[in-house]
C-alpha cells in the first residue's frame, strides 16, 4: 500500500509535514535531511524539487531553491538521493515541484522514477485539474502515486469537492491566500474558513499549510485538519543552524513542544 | 481555426496552468471579460481613448526610398505614433477600462524595457487608480528613462529581486502580488503572454493595428491584402495585433521576427521559435528556453522588449502549423537595419521595431509584393544604444 494512504490509515491527527528544498543548504544534504527527519518524529516529508520560476513561493523558499540550483541540483541526481535515503526510513516521501519540470523530464519516465526511488506522492500547484485527469491520471494510478490538489479560502465549493475527488494523498489546504511563508490570516476569519471546510465532511485528509511555523501556529492548525505543513520556516531554521542533524533534531522537537536536544 | 477553443488553447498551446491561489483571479476575468468588452458603453469608451488620447487610427505609410531600395511595395504600420510611444498603450487603455468595469482599486504590471510600464502607469493616471510596476532590478538600470518616466506619471516602480532579476521575474513578481491581493488588484500584462484569458484578451485590444490595416490598404491599393505582414515577436503583442484579422487569409503571408541576440546557438540569444521546446511558463503551456530539467533559461537579446524566454501561445500554434513564418535577427543585422531606416526614411525605430525591418534582408519575396511592416514603437528610448554602436554603422 502507498505509504502516504497507510499513514493516514493508522494515525488521525496531529500529522507533521516537513518541508525542505533538494539540494539546499547543500548539495548532498538531501539523505540525512531525510533520515534524521524521520528520525525525529516526522510523520512525511515534502521534497522540494528546485525550480527556477516557483510562483505560488515565497522569498525564502525562492532562495533556497536558486541556491540548490547553483549548487547543481537535478532530477536525476535527487532521485538517486531518494533511492539511497530509503534505506534508512519509511516515511512517505512526497515531491514538490511545477508541472514543467514532470512535463520536461516526461510524464511517463517521471512516475516510473517516483516508483522505483520510493517516492509516494506529488505535489504540483500550477497542474491543472482537467489536465491531470485527461493526461495524467491514468499512469499516477497505475502506479500508486498519489497526488496532492490545493485549495485555498477562495476555492468555490464546488472545486473543493472537484479536488476532494481527485486527491488521494491528503488535500493541501492554503491557510489564506498568499504566496509560502507569509504571515496568516486573521484568526476569526481563518477558522471561519477551517470550519466550512471541516463540515464538508470530505474523504480525502487534510493538511494545512502555509505560515505555519512554530509550536502555537502547528496546534491551531491540527484542531481543525489532520495536520499540517512546515516550509520556510524549517528552511530558515537550516540557515541559522550549525549542525545540520541538531538543528534538525530541535526544530522537530520545538514543533513537537519536546525537550530539546 | 486560430482561434482560441474554451479551455484557452491555440490547437496544443495555451490553457490556464496556474497555482489554485491564482485560480479566482483568472476565474473572475475569465467569466467577465468577454461580455464586458462586447458591451456598447465599453466599445464606445475604449474607441473614444484610442481616437482623442492614444492618436488612432495611425498612418499606414508607403516608405518610397524603402520601397525603391528592396524592389516591392512597402507600408508602414505607424504604431511608434501612439501617445507613450508604441503599441503597447491600445493594450493597457483596454485593459484598465475592464479593470474600473470589475471595481479593481490597484494595478499592477511587469514591464522588461519599461516600454509597457510606462502604458500602465499612463493608464493609471489617466484613471486615477494606484498603479504597482515590477521591473527587473537589473533592467532597472539598463532602462533609466523610462523608470523615470513611471515616477513621473505617480506609478511606484518595484525592483524584482528574484531569479535573474530582469522581465521574466518581473512577471513572477507581479503574479505573487496577485495572489496575495485576490480580491482589490487587476494585473495588467503587456504581452499575449500567461494563463488563459490573457492571451486572447491582449490580442483582441491589439487586433486595433490589423482592423485599421485592412481599411487604409484598400483605400490606398483598392486590396485590403497584402502579401506579407512581417512584425517582431518577443511575447508577441504588436505581432498578434498585426496579424489578428489576417489569420484566416491563407493569401497573407504572416512574418514573425524573434531576436537571435549574438546568434542563435551562441547561447545568447532569444529566438525562441528556433532553440526552444515546449513547456510552461507564467500559466501558459506554449514554446520556451528551458534546459533538459525544465528550467527556465535567461534570453538574450540587444533589445529589452524582445528578451522574454517563452512566446505567446498563439504564435507557438501559428508557428509549428506552418501559418506564421519565424525567422530571426541578430543584435548587428538589428542595430544597421536601424541605420539604414533613419537615413531612408527619417524614422528612427525601436530597437525591436528594427529587428522587423532587418527581415526584408533575409525574406524571400517577390518584385512588387505588398508587405506591410509593423513599426511597433519609435527609437527614442534606444538613443544610448544606438549612440554606443554608430560608429560601426551611422
Amino acid at each position: 500500500m502507498n505509504r502516504i494512504k497507510s499513514l493516514f490509515k493508522n494515525k488521525e491527527k496531529n500529522i507533521l509535514n516537513i518541508y525542505f528544498t533538494a539540494g539546499h543548504p547543500n548539495l548532498n544534504d538531501t539523505e540525512i535531511i531525510i533520515k534524521t527527519l524521520a528520525e525525529a518524529g516526522t510523520d512525511l516529508i515534502e521534497i522540494g524539487m528546485p525550480y527556477s520560476d516557483p510562483l505560488a513561493d515565497g522569498l525564502t523558499i525562492q532562495q533556497s531553491s536558486s541556491v540548490a540550483l547553483r549548487n547543481g541540483m537535478n532530477l536525476d541526481l535527487l532521485f538517486s538521493q531518494i533511492k539511497n535515503a530509503r534505506k534508512h526510513t519509511e516515511v512517505p516521501l512526497v515531491l514538490m515541484g511545477y508541472f514543467n519540470q514532470v512535463f520536461q523530464y516526461g510524464v511517463e519516465k517521471f512516475i516510473a522514477a517516483c516508483k522505483s526511488s520510493g517516492v509516494d506522492g506529488l505535489i504540483l500547484p500550477d497542474l491543472p485539474l482537467y489536465e491531470y485527469e485527461r493526461d495524467l491520471k491514468n499512469y499516477f494510478e497505475e502506479n500508486d502515486i498519489a497526488i496532492s490538489f490545493l485549495i485555498t479560502p477562495l476555492t468555490e465549493e464546488y472545486r473543493v469537492r472537484k479536488i476532494d475527488e481527485l486527491s488521494n494523498g491528503f488535500i493541501y489546504m492554503v491557510s489564506s491566500n498568499a504566496t509560502t511563508g507569509g504571515t496568516e490570516d486573521s484568526n476569526e476569519k481563518q477558522i471561519k474558513y477551517y470550519e466550512r471546510i471541516h463540515n464538508m465532511n470530505l474523504e480525502t485528509p487534510r493538511l494545512i499549510g502555509f505560515g505555519i511555523s512554530d509550536f502555537n501556529s502547528f496546534s491551531k492548525a491540527c484542531k481543525y485538519a489532520n495536520g499540517a505543513i512546515i516550509g520556510s520556516a524549517f528552511i530558515r531554521a537550516l540557515e541559522k543552524g550549525t549542525k545540520l542533524e541538531n538543528t534538525i533534531k530541535n526544530f522537530v522537537a520545538g514543533i513537537r513542544n519536546k525537550k530539546l536536544v | 481555426m486560430y482561434k482560441v477553443d474554451n479551455r484557452g488553447y491555440y490547437g496544443k498551446f495555451g490553457g490556464a496552468y496556474i497555482p489554485e491561489l491564482l485560480h479566482p483571479c483568472v476565474e473572475e476575468l475569465k467569466q467577465n471579460y468577454e461580455k464586458i468588452i462586447s458591451e456598447s458603453d465599453f466599445k464606445k469608451e475604449f474607441d473614444q481613448l484610442l481616437s482623442d488620447y492614444v492618436g488612432r487610427p495611425t498612418p499606414l505609410y508607403f516608405a518610397k526610398r524603402f520601397s525603391e531600395h528592396y524592389q516591392a511595395n512597402i507600408y508602414l504600420k505607424r504604431e511608434d505614433l501612439c501617445h507613450t510611444g508604441a503599441h503597447k498603450v491600445n493594450n493597457t487603455i483596454g485593459q484598465i477600462l475592464l479593470a474600473k468595469r470589475l471595481n479593481k482599486k490597484r494595478i499592477i504590471a511587469e514591464t522588461g524595457a519599461g516600454q509597457h510600464g510606462v502604458a500602465t502607469a499612463t493608464v493609471c493616471a489617466l484613471m486615477g487608480i494606484e498603479c504597482i510596476v515590477y521591473m527587473g532590478e537589473k533592467d532597472i538600470e539598463r532602462q533609466a528613462p523610462n523608470v523615470k518616466r513611471m515616477k513621473m506619471l505617480g506609478a511606484e516602480v518595484r525592483p524584482a529581486l528574484s531569479g535573474s532579476k530582469t522581465l521574466k521575474d518581473a512577471t513572477n513578481e507581479a503574479i505573487r502580488d496577485w495572489i496575495n491581493h485576490p480580491n482589490d488588484t487587476h494585473y495588467i500584462i503587456g504581452s499575449v503572454v500567461g494563463p488563459h484569458p490573457y492571451p486572447e484578451m491582449v490580442a483582441k485590444f491589439q487586433s486595433v493595428i490589423s482592423a485599421e490595416m485592412k481599411k487604409q490598404l484598400m483605400e490606398k491599393t483598392g486590396n485590403e491584402n497584402p502579401d506579407i505582414i512581417v512584425a517582431c515577436v518577443g511575447g508577441g503583442s504588436n505581432a498578434a495585433g498585426a496579424f489578428y484579422h489576417y489569420l484566416n487569409n491563407k493569401n497573407t503571408r504572416l512574418i514573425a521576427v524573434e531576436a537571435a541576440g549574438l546568434g542563435i546557438h551562441s547561447g545568447e540569444t532569444a529566438a525562441t521559435s528556433v532553440i526552444g521546446s515546449e513547456g510552461i511558463i507564467h500559466g501558459s503551456r506554449t514554446l520556451l528556453m528551458q534546459t533538459s530539467d525544465g528550467q527556465i533559461v535567461e534570453p538574450y537579446s540587444i533589445s529589452a522588449g524582445l528578451d522574454y524566454p517563452g512566446i505567446g501561445p498563439l504564435h507557438a500554434h501559428l508557428i509549428s502549423s506552418g501559418r506564421a513564418e519565424a525567422t530571426s535577427i541578430t543584435d548587428d543585422e538589428a542595430l544597421k537595419s536601424a541605420f539604414f531606416l533613419s537615413r531612408k526614411e527619417g524614422i528612427i525605430p525601436a530597437l525591436e521595431s528594427a529587428h522587423a525591418f532587418a527581415a526584408m534582408e533575409k525574406l524571400e519575396y517577390k518584385k512588387n509584393d505588398t508587405i506591410v511592416i509593423n513599426l511597433s514603437g519609435r527609437g527614442d528610448k534606444d538613443l544610448e544604444t544606438y549612440t554606443k554602436h554608430f560608429d560601426r554603422f551611422a
